[in-house]
C-alpha cells in the first residue's frame, strides 16, 4: 500500500477513512476472485450446490459496490480530496464498478453449471477451462497490481488480455464446428458460448481496472490510448 | 497519442500557456523579484506572468509570502522601513518601481481589498465616492453614477440603494466586504488585489463575494490570496502554490488540483506533511 501514500495526511481521521474504503475494495476484490473461482469449477464439474453458491455470493458483492460507493460519496463531500486523492477516488469508484460487473459474469457462468447437460457436452465445458484458468491469472493479477497499486504491473497484465482475446477466438472456432456437425448440440453449445463470453468480458473489464491503476498513479487518461503511447507514459 | 480531446465536449476551455503569454495577454509580469525584510529574504526569484481577465490565486503556508508578493504589486511594502527589493514588476509593460511612478497613480490602477473589511466611518455613498472625491471629481451626476455603477458590480445595490446615505458601519461582515470592493473599483482599476477577503466572512457571504469575483474577471484583472484551497480552486483560473519564499508551481487551476506537477504541491493541496 506504500504507493497508496494514504498515511501521511495531518487529519488522521481522513487517512483512516482512505485506508477503510481501501481495505474495502480489497476484500471485496477477494471475494470476486473467489466467485470466479467457484464458478469455473462449479461448470466444469458440474456441480451444482457451488454454484447456488455463487448465486448467493453475488448479493454479497452488490453489498460491497453499494457501501463503497457511499464510502466515497462521504469521502468527497466532507474531505474534498484533491490530487492523488483525488484520483484514488474516481480510481476506486470505477473500479469497484468493473469488479462487480466480473461479479456478475461469474454469476452468469454458475446459472451456466445448473444446466443439464449431456456427457459429451458436459465435455465442452471443461473445454472452457484453459480460458476460464487464464483469465482468473489475470484478475489475480490485476488485483494485485491495485493493491501495490504498481504502474508497471498494471501495463504488463494490461497487455495480456491479447492472449485471452486469441484464446476465446480458438474457442469460438471448435464450438461454431460442433455447432455445424451436429445442428441438434446448438442449445447447449449456447451456453457454452455465453461463459465464454463472460470469461472473455472478465478480462476486458480487468483491463479496465488496469487503466484506473495507471491513471491514479501517472495522473494521464489512459482509456482509448495505443499500446505503445502507454508505455511512453 | 489519441486522447478524448476536451474538444469533444466543448466547454472546457484550453488553459494559457503561462510562460509564454503574448504582451496583449499579460496583465502583470513579475521579473526576479527577490524581497528582504531586512536581513531576511522573504521572496526569491519569483517570476511570473499573471494573464489579463483571468483570476490568478496564491496558495501556500503562513508565511511562505504569498501576501508579501501580492502587496508588492501595488508597492504597499514601500510602506515598511526595512523591505528592499530587487527585480522588478511591470504593469502592462511599464515598470512600477520605476523611477518616476507616481505609487498613487498606481494604487488607482491596481485596487486592494484586505481581510477584514475596512469601510470608513461614514456613509455607504461617501464610502464608494472616497476615491473619486480624492481625484477632485465634484459632479453630482458622475458621483450618483459611480455609486450605482459600483455597488451593482459588487452584487450589494439591491441591499442598500434605499439607505445609501446610512452608516457603513451598520452593514454586516459580508456587506461591508463587498462595499469595500465596490469602493476599490469605483475608480475603475485595471487590477484588483484581494488578500484573503472571505476569511473574516460567513459561508454564505463567502460564497457571495466567490461570485462576484467570478463577475469581476470580465472587466478586471483579478489576484487573489486565499488560505481557502478549495476557494482559490473554485474561483481561480490559475493557481501560484508557494512556499517558504519560493514559487513552487504555477499552473492553470484545473491541472494544480488534479495532477500537480511537484510533490511539494501534492502534499500541501492534500493535507499531507511536508
Amino acid at each position: 500500500m506504500d504507493n497508496l501514500n494514504v498515511g501521511r495526511h495531518i487529519s488522521g481521521q481522513f487517512n483512516e477513512d482512505l485506508e477503510r474504503v481501501i481495505n474495502h475494495v480489497m476484500s471485496m476484490g477477494g471475494l470476486v476472485e473467489k466467485q470466479l473461482k467457484d464458478a469455473i469449477n462449479a461448470m466444469i464439474e458440474g456441480d451444482e450446490k457451488l454454484a447456488k453458491k455463487v448465486l448467493k455470493g453475488d448479493y454479497q458483492v452488490n453489498d460491497y459496490e453499494v457501501n463503497i460507493d457511499d464510502e466515497c460519496t462521504r469521502i468527497i463531500a466532507k474531505r474534498q480530496p484533491a490530487a492523488g486523492d483525488l484520483r484514488l477516488i474516481m480510481a476506486i469508484i470505477k473500479t469497484i464498478t468493473d469488479l462487480e460487473r466480473i461479479g456478475d459474469e461469474a454469476e452468469k457462468i454458475a446459472k451456466v453449471a445448473q444446466e443439464s447437460f449431456s456427457k459429451e457436452q458436459r465435455d465442452l465445458l471443461v473445454s472452457l477451462e484453459n480460458l476460464g484458468q487464464s483469465v482468473l491469472v489475470m484478475l489475480q493479477a490485476t488485483l494485485d497490481a491495485f493493491t501495490r497499486m504498481d504502474f508497471d504491473a498494471a501495463l504488463k497484465v494490461h497487455q495480456t488480455d491479447d492472449k485471452i482475446d486469441r484464446e476465446y477466438e480458438g474457442l469460438m472456432r471448435q464450438l461454431m464446428t460442433y455447432m455445424m456437425e451436429d445442428p441438434r448440440s446448438i442449445p447447449q453449445i449456447m451456453s457454452v458460448i455465453w461463459s465464454a463470453r463472460a470469461l472473455e468480458r472478465i478480462g476486458d473489464r480487468c483491463q479496465n481496472i488496469c487503466e484506473y491503476i495507471m491513471y491514479f498513479v501517472k495522473g494521464k487518461v489512459v482509456r482509448h490510448t495505443s499500446p505503445e503511447d502507454m508505455e511512453n507514459l | 497519442m489519441i486522447t478524448v480531446s476536451p474538444k469533444t465536449l466543448n466547454d472546457v476551455p484550453a488553459p494559457l500557456d503561462l510562460a509564454n503569454l503574448t504582451p496583449e495577454q499579460t496583465a502583470l509580469e513579475i521579473k526576479d523579484l527577490n524581497l528582504f525584510y531586512g536581513e531576511k529574504q522573504a521572496l526569491q526569484n519569483i517570476s511570473m506572468k499573471i494573464p489579463k481577465g483571468q483570476v490568478t490565486a496564491f496558495i501556500g503556508p503562513s508565511g511562505c509570502g504569498k501576501s508579501t508578493l501580492l502587496r508588492c504589486i501595488n508597492r504597499m511594502n514601500d510602506l515598511v522601513d526595512i523591505c528592499r527589493i530587487e527585480g522588478g514588476i511591470e504593469l502592462n509593460g511599464e515598470d512600477i518601481y520605476g523611477k518616476h511612478v507616481d505609487v498613487a497613480a498606481l494604487r488607482r490602477k491596481v485596487g486592494m481589498v484586505f481581510q477584514r473589511p475596512n469601510p470608513f466611518p461614514k456613509s455607504i455613498y461617501e464610502n464608494v465616492v472616497y476615491g473619486l472625491r480624492i481625484t477632485g471629481e465634484k459632479n453630482r451626476r458622475v458621483l450618483d453614477e459611480a455609486v450605482e455603477r459600483s455597488l451593482k458590480a459588487a452584487a450589494l445595490w439591491n441591499e442598500v440603494k434605499d439607505r445609501l446615505h446610512d452608516s457603513a458601519l451598520g452593514l454586516s461582515g459580508g456587506q461591508q466586504q463587498r462595499l469595500v470592493i465596490a469602493r476599490a473599483i469605483a475608480i475603475e482599476p485595471e487590477v484588483l488585489l484581494l488578500d484573503e477577503p472571505t476569511s473574516a466572512l460567513d459561508p454564505i457571504s463567502t460564497l457571495t463575494i466567490e461570485e462576484l469575483i467570478n463577475d469581476l474577471k470580465k472587466k478586471y484583472t483579478v489576484v487573489i490570496v486565499t488560505h481557502n484551497m478549495q476557494q482559490a480552486a473554485r474561483v481561480s483560473d490559475q493557481t501560484a502554490f508557494m512556499y517558504m519564499g519560493d514559487l513552487i508551481e504555477y499552473s492553470d487551476t484545473n491541472t494544480l488540483f488534479t495532477t500537480p506537477a511537484k510533490k511539494k504541491t501534492e502534499d500541501y493541496i492534500t493535507g499531507r506533511y511536508g
